[in-house]
């Protein structure tokens, strides 16, 4: 039997299941607290810190030994922010740690956090992404006239000929408001002093712990080695947990300092307004067609709000660049013409989430197909039919090579299901009646699982992609894997123990996987972009193959037979068409204890490899149909189907649920979800009763169908799931909602599309009308 | 800082003696002075359900209630559902279905759904979903969290 492609149950999660989970403030129980005071403005200038007698607080002065957080990237206009650990002479967005209380325990530091006095001399703030493009907008950054950190184009040589010989030119107008990434975990760093090595072991809610390790000495001065980074249970991430952030630094800073065991654990109301936001974008794009509605130039003008600093080690370019780069998707072009902003504002720092810039690049494409369908008389199949992609390998405008995907066939079969043509009968009558519904596609691909090739052409100063994974067989015959990536919920532990079993014929469960520790791990980039079951599970497979040559090669010796007829499987080693076998388990305690008689003194069974591939192209085809009732703005969901192409799926129960989750972000990012700042740059959204995120009653039951294309993009064939889910959901409710309300002449082009901004649209068209 | 008071809490059978202050969350007094740190904290304002617990078999908020407030009750957390290395069902149903990913919000659905299958063990569907709504999950999308529920409710159907 092969294990992969089972959907066996994960293996840690009893453990997580009777509440013996260690999540970091588990472990910080009993340690010391820090609190930070934060800014209660956008942008001012610190004229003093008023400390109350006898407390522990330090701020900027007393920390000039820590270098500020100065992530780089090359080209691109990039222009680097100094991103200090406490705010120093001014504060550039509300939340920004000003000074750090240290106590014994957390309500005394809370108690004497009320107490610092902060006198700050308040400026006018740059808080809106197009307001802070304007001549006459206050400056962020001295060193960035204009408040552009990164700024690139992109002009194809045809583009003009073409564009001038367009039949019709479709153009939207995309806004998508601030989103938290909000995971149930919040952030925390608990750094514990060693006494007798003078180390440091910072336990934090990481996806990323070597990098963070790396980024933390750098700015301290110190060796890394001197630094271990945990990630020990990390309850969920999606991105907001990959950047480093003055809390963690700090807190290693003043555990050294103390030689103390201290602890940050973040409140909701700080990650709400001080961890990092995404997806604030603005994106004004033209689309020209030929007569046969073919899509033949693209026109973009994309603006991404990325806060106060650039982020560690990503950098800001990360939304903007995505954008740019992704923003043709699925569909065939030749000729493009792009501008794309970061452009900084007096608001928290951005940093990825889940799907970054694609869940918003879709809704752009697929509202024009869907405008464009329209303008032709086509149906918004027939529309995509002509302009997806249906050959591969295929070379995009910006320099991608997608390989073999079912683009036109995840929409062929989702049409199918929805049943189009009946839904089409149903929404007419259902018009007769006075009920709005309407039916929405999105069809979008997805770069996942790539390395360095990749995010070298990124320009990162810090270049991540590649993973590498150690194992090693112990004479009782399991097998312990030690992995870079940093599994976080996504059980990653149990994809890599079914590829691994595969490879060396024993059962998952002898396989332990360690993640997580820079001490017990090989360096390398964590968890994020839908990458690790490709990278972490090409590695693990690449090492596993080297295993099994050496057991092949033990067996062989036992059973007098060629290394090449032995054959793995079931727990034993047996010569193919033979009598006879041998345990494993035998050959792992032969391979430690008898290896004299393999030539002796051999590297016994430990075997490294590292997987850096270029990347694949997952895909799918979202769809949703929705009612809304015109009288509230109200949206409801009545059907969601997700028809997706993740190539060979190693665990299919656990790819269901990635899909899920990301999927119910995607609606929340939909219809729900808002980060909103007023015009003094004050969150008015700092707790979860205001950012409402979605409950079990808001989400329609998901249905999902999964195409298996193989690719020779990755060694497992499997492509990355972790961020499809997300990138979906936008544009196929807002196209859906938009069918809905054809009758009003209403199209939505922001996001969350809430009640009253779509009651607002029906108001305006009735207006318009009459 | 205010006087301590003498607090006795009774959680999963046990008697757990403390001193606390009287601002002291129970949840607090749970994770720390009881050292049962499966009961998870995401908001500490009512809205997430994380530090859900039953309080004389009631779901409750642990991070709304003071500690002193709890003396007299009988306590289940997380850590009280399993016998042993047996899982209980509703546990079980979670690992069956998968329900977590990350399993920081699963201590506080688990009690949840215990409480209420067990007040109310032939619970309607929509009703159900209505009940399981008082908490946040950000990993699983609650699609099976709900088929977890409704595979225990058949199973601890009494
Ligand atoms: S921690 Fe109690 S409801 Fe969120
Ligand atoms: S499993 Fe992660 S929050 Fe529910």
């Amino acid at each position: 039997m092969k294990w992969v492609g089972q959907p066996i149950p994960r293996l840690r999660d009893p453990v997580l299941l009777k509440g013996k989970g260690r999540f970091t403030a588990d472990i910080a129980v009993g340690a010391m607290a820090i609190r930070f005071v934060r800014s209660p403005v956008a942008r001012g200038t610190i004229c003093g810190i008023e400390i109350p007698e006898g407390a522990v607080v330090f701020t900027a002065a007393d920390i000039t030994d820590i270098k500020p957080l100065r992530p780089i990237l090359h080209g691109r206009n990039y222009v680097p922010t100094d991103q200090p650990i406490l705010a120093n002479k001014r504060v550039t967005y509300v939340g920004e740690p000003v000074a750090a209380v240290i106590a014994a325990t957390q309500s005394e530091a809370e108690d004497i956090a009320e107490q610092v006095m902060l006198d700050i001399d308040v400026l006018d703030p740059a808080i809106d992404v197009d307001e802070a493009l304007k001549p006459d907008a206050p400056r962020v950054h001295d060193q960035a006239p204009g408040n552009v950190l990164v700024e690139t184009s992109l002009k194809t040589p045809g583009f003009d000929a073409v564009w001038a010989k367009a039949a019709q030119v479709v153009e939207v107008d995309i806004r998508s408001r601030r989103q938290n990434a909000m995971p149930m975990e919040t952030r925390n760093a608990h750094a514990v002093f060693d006494h007798s090595t003078g180390r440091v072991t910072l336990y934090t809610s990481v996806q990323n712990p070597h990098p963070i390790r790396t980024g933390i000495a750098d700015v301290l001065g110190m060796p890394e080695t001197d630094l271990r980074v945990v990630a020990p249970d990390v309850g969920g991430g999606f991105g907001q947990k990959m950047a480093l952030v003055p809390e963690y630094v700090f807190a290693v800073w003043v555990a050294r300092k103390l030689e103390a065991s201290v602890a940050w654990i973040e409140d909701r109301n700080e990650n709400l307004i001080a961890s990092f936001h995404s997806r604030d974008q603005h994106h004004t794009v033209k689309a020209a067609f030929d007569e046969n509605a073919k899509l033949i130039a693209l026109e973009a003008d994309l603006r991404c709000n990325v806060g106060a600093y650039s982020n560690y080690p990503i950098t800001c370019g990360v939304e903007p660049l995505m954008a740019m780069s992704e923003l043709p998707g699925p569909y065939d072009l030749r000729e493009y013409s792009v501008r794309t902003r970061g452009v900084t504002t007096n608001t928290c720092p951005m940093a990825p989430y889940r799907g970054v810039s694609r869940p918003v690049l879709t809704l752009s494409m697929e509202r024009i197909m869907n405008l464009a369908a329209d303008r032709f008389g086509l149906d918004p199949v027939e529309m995509r039919r002509r302009n997806l992609i249906t050959e591969f390998p295929y070379k995009t405008v910006t320099g991608s090579l997608y390989d073999a995907g079912t683009y036109w066939e995840s929409l062929e079969r989702s049409a199918e299901v929805l049943d189009l043509k009946g839904f089409r009968e149903r929404q007419k009558k259902a018009r007769e009646e006075g009920r709005y519904l309407g039916i929405g596609f999105s069809v979008f691909n997805e770069r996942s699982g790539y390395g360095t090739p990749t995010f070298a052409a990124r320009g990162m100063e810090i270049t991540p992609g590649y993973e590498t994974v150690e194992m090693a067989m112990d004479p009782s015959g399991y097998v312990i894997a030690r992995i870079g990536a940093s599994p976080h919920g996504q059980g990653l532990e149990t994809g890599l123990s079914q590829i691994i079993a595969d490879e060396l014929g024993i059962e998952p469960s002898r396989i332990r996987i360690i993640s997580g520790d820079t001490d017990a791990t090989p360096y390398g980039w964590g968890t994020f972009a839908s990458r690790s079951l490709v990278l972490a599970g090409g590695a693990s497979k690449l090492a596993a193959e080297q295993m099994r040559e050496r057991l092949n090669k033990i067996a062989g010796h036992l059973l007098q037979a060629p290394p090449e007829e032995i054959e793995l499987a079931g727990g034993v080693a047996r010569r193919r068409g033979h009598e006879g076998s041998v345990e494993i388990t035998a050959l792992a305690r032969a391979a430690h204890h008898q290896s004299q008689l393999f030539g002796g003194g051999g590297p016994g069974l430990t075997t490294i490899a590292t997987y850096d591939p270029a990347g694949t192209f997952s895909n799918a085809c979202h769809s949703a149909i929705v009612e809304v009732d015109i009288e509230t703005g109200h949206v409801k969901i009545e059907r969601f189907l997700v028809v997706e192409d993740a190539g060979i799926l190693i665990n299919p129960m656990i790819v269901d649920g990635q899909i899920h989750g990301g999927v119910v972000q995607g609606i929340a990012n939909a219809l729900f979800e808002e980060i909103i700042y007023d015009e003094t740059g004050n969150i008015l959204t700092g707790s979860l009763m205001d950012f409402i995120p979605p409950t079990m009653s808001e989400v329609p039951t998901i249905e999902i169908e999964h195409l298996e294309t193989l690719t020779d993009a990755s060694i497992t064939k499997a492509k990355g799931i972790g961020e499809g889910g997300t990138i979906g959901p936008p544009a196929a409710i807002i196209n859906a909602i938009s069918d809905a309300l054809k009758p009003f002449g209403v199209e939505i082009f922001e996001i969350p599309a809430t009640p009253p901004r779509i009651r607002q649209l029906i108001r305006e068209a009735a207006k318009e009308k009459s | 800082m205010t006087e301590k008071l003498d607090v006795t809490l009774s959680v999963n059978g046990k008697r757990y003696e403390m001193k606390v202050e009287p601002r002291r969350m129970l949840a607090d007094a749970i994770r720390e002075e009881c050292g049962l740190t499966g009961t998870h904290l995401g908001c500490e304002h009512g809205v997430c359900g994380a530090c859900t617990i039953l309080m004389d078999d009631k779901p409750v908020r642990s991070c709304l209630m003071f500690a002193v407030q709890a003396e007299g009750a009988e306590l289940r957390t997380v850590e009280g559902l399993a016998k042993g290395n047996e899982l209980h069902p509703i546990q079980q149903a979670f690992w069956d279905h998968h329900g977590l990913q990350c399993g920081f919000c699963t201590p506080g659905f688990l009690m949840l759904a215990t409480g209420v299958l067990e007040q109310n063990p032939n619970i309607g569907d929509e009703e159900l979903v209505h009940a399981l709504s008082s908490n946040l999950c950000r990993c699983t999308g609650y699609q099976n969290i709900l088929k977890a529920v409704k595979a225990a409710r058949e199973e601890m159907k009494p």
